[in-house]
């Protein structure tokens, strides 16, 4: 370290804070921390992994003349794991921010404060997508391998495969969205990791307390269920898209209450 | 130039900063002075929009900070907590920073080489020492070349050789026509570094004024007083603007008069003095004097206020 004093050099100013610019900031953010890489690497390789695994297991059980009615299902069994990774990682992205205090530099480079919020949104959705739906359709053509020699497969044209796998990608995007929406809502890692799991994996079980004409009713419309209905073959109360769209409705719905805390709570 | 209005900000039922009113002028250090826990930080929120004020108003330079279209250009600000992801190393920080501005990537080798940390500008903030976690925060408040510096604490977990950097640092920035805005808890840090002082209590005003000023204002004429006569001479000495105050046996302090007073009253009595010391009072016991007055009275109105319920 030096302790002589150079005056601080002048710089040309370079404009403005625009969307553009917090677009490539959290890009930075978000790929020079080792969580996300991990975090990513993980929901990846669960993805992949078990698209090989769970087939290959179920096969070699598989009784004489046994035909299996959920091919699709045992390939993207990753999905499962890969959500919660996912999800965690959304919450983090916003979250740790205020654990380690990184939110006041961004809040004073930013003081508009939403555009950092779209920013985030945009820019880790983009990159879930972008890294879960190639692996989404490699996993389809390893479990696809693997239950083919037994007469097990869905083909590729079969229908709904094409639409189950992007919408796979999708929905994993917008699971993510939904745990940063959450992150921003909670502001705390270990709260927003709670209330993510809480709503997705503790609600649907809970939901079995009620009597069975409402648990029937309201189920198909939590998060988890309706989400999952574009990664599936088989008909449900709602329509794939239907029930994507219901996941997407609670996403917009959680980051508009993070939007208004947002402007509205001190940083 | 910053210019605070009536601020006041309450937290709950406690009020952080009361009423507070100050304007820090360009080209010259400005001081900010008060004990822990006195509302410099929240101050400086406030000044940051970081926080909303309940009431009242703060600008830089005539606009409020959150509506500057490129704020890192025209603030600068170093905050006492903390303010880095703790995963990511102090380039890729500066980097996330520069680049909501559009800032190119030298200017942020150019400032980490200014602060001195080019040896683990790639390590991550986590592993940082605090001296270190302060030249980074540096780095960042200078990132946009601001005209306007604040800075929380700057010297906190600094080494000597770093709080001479960041004394001579602040200097240059003022002589450069910067307005400079720094927080501190340790009068002797001001008096060294500091034109101005802004001194605060209890997230009150308790003095605005030059450090000459506040010195010639606050400062108080004490002479000390060793004599096997101590009783005579405090005696003696006893009038309407004048305190004596027993230390041990046969020691005094004396205020309201000069050494040459003291000593010509001996000499007229025949007392003998084994000690006759005019005591300056430094910059650090006017503050603390000047803010345990604010402290004390808080506790007394607050009494005052239990015994009228």
């Amino acid at each position: 370290m030096t302790s002589s004093v150079g005056a601080l050099p002048r710089l040309q100013h370079t404009g403005r804070v625009t969307q553009a610019r917090l677009f490539l900031s959290e890009w930075t953010k978000l790929r020079s921390v080792r969580s996300t890489v991990w975090s990513l690497l993980v929901a990846v390789v669960f993805t992949i992994g078990l698209s090989a695994l769970v087939p290959a297991v179920r096969m070699h059980h598989l009784r004489p003349g046994e035909h299996i009615d959920n091919p699709l299902e045992l390939t993207l069994a990753g999905i499962q794991l890969a959500q919660l990774a996912i999800g965690v990682l959304g919450v983090l992205v916003i979250s740790a921010e205020y654990s380690t205090g990184m939110i006041r530099a961004t809040m004073t480079a930013a003081p508009k404060r939403l555009a950092v919020l779209w920013a985030k949104a945009v820019v880790y959705g983009l990159t879930v997508l972008a890294l879960m739906v190639p692996a989404a359709f490699i996993a389809f053509f390893i479990g696809h391998a693997i239950l083919q020699p037994h007469g097990q497969a869905v083909a590729f044209g079969a229908a709904g495969v094409v639409r189950a796998l992007v919408g796979a990608g999708l929905y994993l995007t917008v699971i993510g969205v939904f745990g940063l929406g959450l992150g921003a809502i909670v502001r705390n890692t270990a709260g927003g990791i709670a209330l993510f799991a809480g709503i997705m994996f503790v609600l649907p079980p809970l939901m079995n307390v009620l009597p069975t004409s409402w648990n029937n009713a309201a189920s198909p419309y939590l998060p988890l269920q309706a989400g999952e209905r574009v990664l599936q073959l088989q008909g449900g109360t709602l329509s794939p898209w239907e029930g994507f769209g219901i996941l997407c409705c609670y996403t917009v719905a959680a980051l508009a209450i993070a939007a208004v805390l947002l402007k509205r709570r001190d940083v | 130039m910053i210019e605070a209005r009536n601020l006041t900000k309450r937290y709950g039922d406690k009020t952080a900063v009361s009423d507070l009113s100050f304007t820090v002028k360009p080209g010259i250090v400005t001081g900010f002075l008060g004990p822990n826990g006195s509302g410099k930080s929240t101050t400086m929120r406030l000044i940051l929009g970081l926080d909303a004020p309940n009431s009242g108003d703060v600008t830089v330079n005539g606009k409020h900070y959150a509506d500057y279209p490129a704020p890192l250009h025209e603030v600068g600000a170093l905050l006492e907590a903390r303010s880095v992801h703790t995963g990511r190393s102090a380039y890729n920080h500066l980097l996330t920073l520069a680049q909501t501005h559009g800032i190119p990537r030298p200017r942020v080798d150019e400032l980490i080489e200014l602060v001195g940390l080019e040896s683990v500008a790639r390590k991550r903030a986590g592993q940082f020492s605090l001296g270190m976690g302060q030249r980074l925060g540096i780095a960042a408040a200078l990132l946009g070349d601001p005209d306007v510096v604040i800075l929380d604490e700057p010297v906190n977990g600094l080494d000597p050789d770093g709080i001479r950097w960041v004394r001579d640092l602040l200097k240059a920035l003022a002589n450069d026509g910067r307005t400079v805005f720094l927080s501190s808890h340790l009068m002797s840090e001001m008096s060294l570094t500091a034109d101005h002082l802004i001194v605060i209590g209890r997230g009150r005003l308790i003095a605005d004024a030059s450090v000459d000023e506040f010195i010639r204002r606050h400062s108080k004429n004490i002479v000390r007083v060793r004599s096997p006569q101590a009783d005579e001479i405090a005696a003696g000495v006893a009038g309407a603007d004048v305190t004596v105050t027993p230390l041990t046996p046969g020691v005094l302090e004396i205020e309201g008069l000069v050494a040459e007073q003291i000593g010509e009253l001996a000499a007229k009595h025949g007392y003998v003095l084994h000690e006759l010391v005019q005591q300056q009072v430094t910059l650090e016991e006017a503050f603390m004097d000047l803010t345990q007055g604010e402290l004390e009275f808080h506790a007394h109105s607050q009494l005052e206020e239990a015994a009228a319920a």
